[in-house]
């Protein structure tokens, strides 16, 4: 709470009214970008002119805290407005984790003329039944979902085709007692390795903030060096198993809801990586120009606390999306 | 800090200033009203006669949509923002909001989201015809082009509710003057405080919403289609699970100012100032957990039918607490009638039996029956109208004095508000006749037998629309005309650190924060300590 009342409001800013309307012209641009016939014209302009008031907007905060016009108390609404705003970003989540988990459990038993969670007896309702009956004949109930309704109905004719292969765990395919035996078959899953490097690199950032705080400024500039390149690193092997997906395994966003929710899930992560990743690296930019000291870091806090959210929003997706998926 | 405002436009188009940005809001939210209203005007008179006199229901459909999505994301939500920005850091004593940039960020995006919304309505194929709830696959698989540009206009719209959510957040807990903790808070300030914490929680879905719509419609996924394995259900529960909060993001800053207004015009402190905090955290809890009510017409597993409609009924309970204490808080008041005062009491009867029908609706076997028809209509319109809209404009009445320094028309505004009591209930009170006897909603015609009332209710809705003309009238006379006062109380009996500063309240205030005394909330000793910024509150403490 204040006592000094120092508190720092701003003068007049243009840069507020220009963000809005690189916003405007962003939304308008990728709506009619999507359109058919459409091009991504207005929506470039839109977004370069975004750039140009981030950047702006970014380094007169910098200016101003460098100035001591941010005291404590203002940099305590930074900090409120950066955890409201991974909260946010939780809720995004759920938002899909909610869809998979829905679609898994409840629709997909429907589709199949089977009960969802019987949690008194397991008969199925006789809208499921006429549901598979008289809508997805032949369907059954499977998760990932190889064979879609469509399919079922259709055939080769279908719209949606499920996909050849699924991403999830390699073992799955062996009975329990082999896997010992097969483990050798998790070496080439790029999850796995994902998840190590996320949480690698989870682990250097907050080393680097140690040694920020310690005034130790080649061990943070080394080890956010290192998260940095991590970054890098699982976005490069993220693009490798897209490409596998699409190429190999008949797995694209059109192969049904397996694919659906897939894509959307990783994509979304894969986003989020990407900023964060841009995060920290202009963060390392900031922290070799000596912008940071020992008790004044909120850009790479933040950037870190970011960090740290995109790396457990990962292994949600490991556990329900790779290995349970 | 400059010391007064900007010269010309640039004032209001680059401000940091959390009234200036108000004051935006609230421009804003009304010119939308008059925007909705206008649609709910032709929704209306097609609906006069039976049969097909003045549009196509092609076209009326797209109004029916037109008209919840702008009454609901442009008139009614921004005009809350806009009483939170003018009055949270007022009522708390802070010199502004959190974060004054931001904040002008999050009014600016707002005219852009509804330029692009509005623009569909003359692209080709129509504007959004799925009404405003854009149930899939309405809204994905059978919807026109411009579905597209509704989706990320709502995108940016939902950015601009998250940024001012999280600025009111940020100002609620980090900008309180000295002595003003959490229980000392008023009860708006409270009120928005949960409300903030549920857009922050909600509107982030809406974007996951509208971002699989996109998917489906773009780019080959299946989230509501079942052929691949999604299914259409899902969008209701992703929309209701956004929309439900909605409702609540909607009435509890109505809430909020019903809770100031009442009290003063009673000449006592509220009635049970800390069950109406609890309260409004257990609806902000409950409207998390209740989403599928909208939704037991769809074929639900019994469980889940039931245990919708017994959380569902849960509510009334905080709900009841609440209409109970702003009961008692007029019993043995000393009580006048002035304009916000009677808005107010409106509220609390409107309110109680729109209130009374949710609670019907909330019967799942019942509500087979009243599903989709005009008594869903009546009620939410008796929440929304003579909930939050009634409340809004007791709020403009109650504030427009401490805001500009001029009083309104007290006859002119008691006008308003009979014209406006009588005309509501003579729109919505038939249209539950029409639910309870079959009438679907969003439909262009109707039989026969629902003639009458229908064209009751359309006079209804034309006296009620002229009334709104009356306010805007009454608002812009006081602002120009208005009978100059600079008593700083304003009221009578009105308590709380915005009435303590000067009328009109000054361009920056609280430079430096008062300090509050210990006391009890509402009661007199409740007053500044400290007066660092201003002589004129040296008078109040001293008197105090």
């Amino acid at each position: 709470m204040a006592s000094e009342g120092t508190y720092y409001v701003p003068e007049q800013s243009k840069l507020p009214i220009f963000c809005a309307a690189a916003m405007g012209v962003m939304a308008f641009g990728a709506a009619s970008w999507v359109i058919e016939g459409g091009d991504p014209f207005i929506f470039l302009c839109g977004l370069a002119l975004m750039t140009v008031v981030m950047w702006q907007w970014w380094s007169l905060v910098i200016d101003e805290n460098m100035q001591g016009l941010a005291d404590e108390q203002l940099k305590h609404s930074y900090v409120l407005g950066m955890l409201w705003f991974i909260f946010s970003e939780v809720m995004f989540f759920a938002a899909f984790f909610g869809a998979l988990f829905y679609v898994r459990f409840f629709v997909n038993a429907w589709i199949g003329g089977e009960a969802s969670f019987g949690m008194f007896d397991n008969t199925p309702t006789d809208a499921a039944v006429a549901n598979n009956e008289l809508l997805w004949t032949g369907y059954e109930r499977q998760w990932p979902v190889m064979e879609t309704p469509d399919q079922a109905v259709n055939g080769e004719s279908a719209l949606f085709k499920g996909p050849d292969r699924s991403m999830s765990l390699p073992l799955w395919e062996y009975p329990v007692s082999q896997w010992l035996s097969k483990l050798y078959t998790l070496l080439p899953w790029l999850p796995l390795w994902n998840t190590v490097i996320l949480l690698t690199s989870s682990f250097t950032v907050h080393v680097a903030h140690n040694g920020l705080k310690a005034g130790d400024r080649a061990v943070f500039l080394r080890y956010l060096g290192i998260t940095v390149m991590l970054g890098f690193l699982f976005l490069g092997l993220q693009v490798a198993e897209y490409y596998e997906a699409y190429a190999h395994y008949g797995l694209t966003l059109e192969s049904g809801i397996y694919g659906t929710t897939f894509f959307m899930l990783t994509g979304f992560h894969g986003a989020h990586v990407t900023l964060g990743t841009v995060m920290l690296l202009i963060q390392l930019v900031r922290g070799m120009k000596g912008q940071f000291s020992q008790d004044d870091q909120f850009g790479f806090e933040a950037a870190s606390w970011y960090w740290h959210f995109v790396d457990v929003v990962w292994l949600g997706l490991f556990l329900v999306v790779y290995i349970f998926g | 800090m400059a010391h007064g405002p900007a010269k010309g436009l640039g004032r209001w188009l680059f401000t940091t200033n959390h009234k200036d940005i108000g004051t935006l809001y609230l421009l804003f939210s009304f010119a939308m009203f008059l925007l909705g209203g206008a649609f709910a005007m032709i929704i209306r008179a097609e609906l006069f006669q039976p049969g097909m006199q003045l549009i196509e229901p092609e076209f009326f459909i797209q109004m029916t949509t037109m008209h919840g999505l702008v009454m609901v994301f442009g008139a009614i939500m921004p005009a809350f923002v806009g009483l939170a920005n003018w009055m949270i850091p007022l009522m708390i004593g802070a010199p502004d909001m959190a974060l004054p940039r931001m904040n002008n960020l999050s009014f600016w995006i707002l005219p852009f989201a509804f330029a692009i919304l509005v623009s569909t309505l003359f692209m080709e194929g129509g504007g959004p015809n799925f009404g405003w709830t854009f149930y899939a696959p309405l809204s994905t698989t059978y919807a026109p082009d411009s579905v597209n540009y509704f989706i990320f206009s709502m995108h940016i719209m939902g950015a601009s509710s998250i940024m001012g959510s999280i600025n009111i957040i940020a100002t609620v807990m980090n900008m309180r003057a000295p002595g003003m903790t959490y229980m000392k808070m008023p009860l708006f300030v409270w009120t928005w405080l949960i409300t903030a914490f549920l857009l922050v929680a909600v509107m982030p879905v809406l974007a996951g919403a509208v971002t699989m719509m996109l998917m489906d419609i773009n780019f080959g996924t299946s989230f509501f289609n079942a052929a691949g394995g999604g299914d259409p259900v899902l969008f209701q529960h992703v929309f209701w699970f956004f929309g439900h909060p909605e409702v609540y993001i909607i009435i509890l800053p109505a809430f909020g100012v019903v809770s100031q207004i009442i009290p003063t015009y009673s000449r006592k402190p509220l009635f049970g100032y800390s069950s109406m905090v609890y309260a409004t955290a257990a609806i902000a809890f409950l409207s998390f957990v209740v989403w599928a009510h909208h939704m037991f017409t769809v074929g639900m597993p019994i469980a889940g039918e039931l245990y919708f409609m017994y959380a569902t009924m849960l509510i009334a309970v905080p709900t009841g607490v609440k209409v109970f204490n702003w009961i008692t808080t007029m019993y043995r008041g000393a009580l006048t009638y002035e304009t916000p005062m009677l808005f107010s009491i409106a509220f609390v009867i409107l309110f109680t039996f729109g209130g009374f029908t949710g609670l019907m609706l909330s019967v799942a076997a019942a509500d087979i029956q009243y599903h989709d028809t005009y008594f869903v209509v009546a009620h939410f319109h008796y929440v929304m109208v003579a909930g939050a809209v009634f409340s809004g404009t007791a709020a403009v009445y109650y504030w427009l004095p401490k805001w500009c320094g001029r009083m309104y028309d007290e006859t002119m505004g008691k006008v308003q508000f009979w014209v406006a009591f009588i005309a509501f209930n003579i729109t919505f009170m038939p249209q539950h006749f029409l639910g309870l006897a079959g009438m679907p909603r969003r439909y262009s015609d109707y039989g026969l037998q629902f003639t009458d009332w229908n064209m009751v209710s359309s006079v209804g809705a034309f006296l009620y629309g002229g009334a709104q003309l009356l306010l805007l009238y009454n608002i812009v006379r006081t602002v120009k005309y208005g009978q100059l006062i600079d008593d700083p109380k304003v009221w009578e009996g009105a308590i709380g650190l915005e009435w303590l500063v000067p009328t009109p309240a000054p361009y920056h205030t609280f430079v430096k924060p008062p300090v509050i005394k210990e006391g009890a909330v509402g009661a007199e000793e409740w007053l500044i300590d400290e007066t660092p910024s201003y002589a004129s509150y040296k008078t109040v403490t001293d008197a105090g």
